[in-house]
């Protein structure tokens, strides 16, 4: 009897060293991105200090690194595809959690995830042999038309660009907003939907002052949570935005995010600074998606906490 | 069976006996549920209510409601709740009158007079119950139906409740689902006894004047489960 008790308790420890480690290993691997990516970025940081945020010259010729178009390019491109998943997203989540019959809405669920599945390298070769033709022939042209008057819409149509890029990784975000929010939709409880119903509301009614409020919070961290994924989207982009550092006001002209100039240089960075200058981009990339993931799963608690 | 203008009637009986369903059916809310079917016929002032040319939408302005746990909507405020059902060609100017008209008639208005901006969800669960029967009166209906309306509620909720009920019955006709029959003794005019039978579906076994039914029931199985012998 002694025996057993005594290896079953070593067993028992070791499991739990196991499963002790494992989780760990998570917090290690955190951490040692972030000093390997400190460390490696340190010769910037020091030379450039933060007008490395803030000046525009990304020029590895002279030495010059600006990271200042790189962040452009990524907010804008990122905020265009929020605005569009966004609003494509939450009608379809709400289509889903309130108005599907079940046999639709299973088989609806699954090709979206299944939109989750496809690899970013195939977003990126439809973007530029499907999407970026169709832009530069149709769309474009349609949009300097009708919304020409605004600086948003003019100049060259290159098809590639920053409208193209933002389709794309709309696109790619589309099933994270949609599944969340049809979640968080459908966890609202029923009881709030039949007091709307009851004082006579229709059903439109009833989902855009009752439910889709109650909601709001959990859709916000849904359209965070994806807008953390659009920020640091790489291959798909960089095969569809046009690889240039420059800042400009249309949409339709060329640009270059973060991720992408660290995919396409890395190999050519020659001098330790232009090397040191693409890990701090990395470090950006590093911390601004790590708050925006723990800002999305902040308010995302505060939704399902009840629960 | 009848419901009494201007009286409180009690639908009451055991559990799954369908006193609920049976409510529900009333304002037709019972159709938002997907395969809900609706036999037989409701008629509201002489109208089939599931009439062709009824809408369900109309209907329930006429027929207020009052679910078995308050939900005011934890978005907005204390007036904001009381408004919510109103049309939206309602003048703001109107709606200060309205939402102390119905929080009067709620017999909420002296404790929530002074925070009327503060979110419905802040009261306290019976303020809460009290806050959603104002949000069904200030729509002005004829009928008000009460879902077990204290179920959740602690005694002295209950009985501010109640005693709500007994004056809302001098403007509106009043069905209350309950399971609590010293409720129904307490609160309505008539009452009504349903039990589930043998093939799972409820039945109305009585209906009379609540005096009446408890005092002298004419079925023995009413005599039973107001004697608390089964239920």
């Amino acid at each position: 009897m002694r025996r057993r008790a005594d290896s079953a308790r070593r067993s028992d420890a070791f499991f739990l060293f196991c499963v002790y480690a494992a989780a760990a290993f998570f917090v290690v691997i955190v951490a040692a991105l972030f000093v390997m990516l400190t460390k490696g970025s340190w010769l910037s940081l020091q030379t450039f200090g933060l007008k490395f945020l803030w000046t525009s010259e990304w020029n590895p010729v002279n030495n010059t690194f600006g990271a200042l178009p790189l962040i452009f390019g990524t907010v804008v491109s990122s905020l265009i595809a929020i605005v569009l998943a966004g609003l494509v997203g939450i009608l379809a989540a709400t289509f889903l959690a309130d108005f599907a019959p079940r046999w639709m809405a299973r088989p609806l669920s699954f090709t979206i995830e299944l939109l989750a599945a496809v690899p970013s390298v195939v977003y990126g070769l439809w973007g530029l042999f499907v999407l970026a033709p169709l832009i530069r022939s149709y769309i474009g042209p349609a949009l300097q038309k009708t919304l020409g008057f605004l600086p948003l819409f003019q100049g060259p149509i290159y098809g590639v660009g920053l409208l193209t890029a933002g389709i794309i990784l709309a696109i790619m975000i589309l099933p994270t907003v949609t599944a969340i929010s049809r979640d968080v939709i459908a966890a609202i409880p029923e009881d709030q939907r039949e007091a709307g119903m009851s004082l006579g509301a229709t059903k439109w009614e009833t989902i855009r002052s009752v439910v889709l409020p109650a909601a709001r919070t959990g859709i916000f961290g849904a359209l965070i949570l994806a807008l953390g994924r659009a920020v640091g989207e790489t291959i798909a982009v960089t095969m569809v935005i046009g690889n240039r550092p420059v800042i400009s006001a249309s949409l339709f002209a060329p640009s270059y995010t973060l991720a992408s100039v660290i995919a396409n240089e890395f190999t050519e960075a020659t001098s330790d600074l232009y090397l040191s200058a693409l890990i701090e981009l990395g470090l950006l990339l590093f911390v601004v998606s790590f708050l925006i993931n723990a800002m999305a799963r902040l308010m995302m608690w505060t939704v399902f906490r009840d629960k | 069976m009848d419901f009494a203008p201007h009286a409180v009637t009690a639908l009451m009986g055991p559990s799954g006996c369908g006193k609920t369903t049976l409510l529900r059916c009333l304002n037709r809310i019972h159709e938002i549920l997907p395969k809900a079917r609706v036999e037989g016929k409701v008629s509201l002032d002489g109208e089939d209510v599931y009439d062709s040319g009824i809408s369900a939408i109309e209907l329930r302005r006429r027929v207020g409601m009052v679910f078995q746990r308050a939900n005011p909507f934890p978005t907005m405020s204390i007036a904001g709740n009381v408004t919510a059902g109103l049309l939206s060609d309602v003048p703001n100017s109107a709606r200060a009158q309205i939402v102390e008209k119905a929080l009067r008639g709620a017999a909420l208005w002296d404790e929530v007079k002074d925070k009327l901006n503060q979110p419905g969800t802040s009261l306290s669960g019976g303020q809460q119950q009290r806050l959603c029967i104002a949000r069904a009166l200030a729509v002005e209906p004829e009928v008000l139906l009460m879902d077990e309306p204290t179920s959740s509620l602690d005694p002295i909720s209950t009985a501010s409740v109640e005693d709500l009920m007994e004056s809302l019955a001098k403007e509106y006709t009043i069905v209350v689902v309950t399971h609590n029959m010293q409720q129904a003794a307490r609160v309505s005019n008539y009452s009504a006894f349903m039990l589930s039978g043998e093939d799972g579906i409820g039945h109305l076994i009585e209906m009379s004047e609540t005096r009446q039914m408890f005092t002298k029931p004419t079925d023995p199985r009413t005599e039973d489960y107001i004697t608390g012998r089964f239920g």
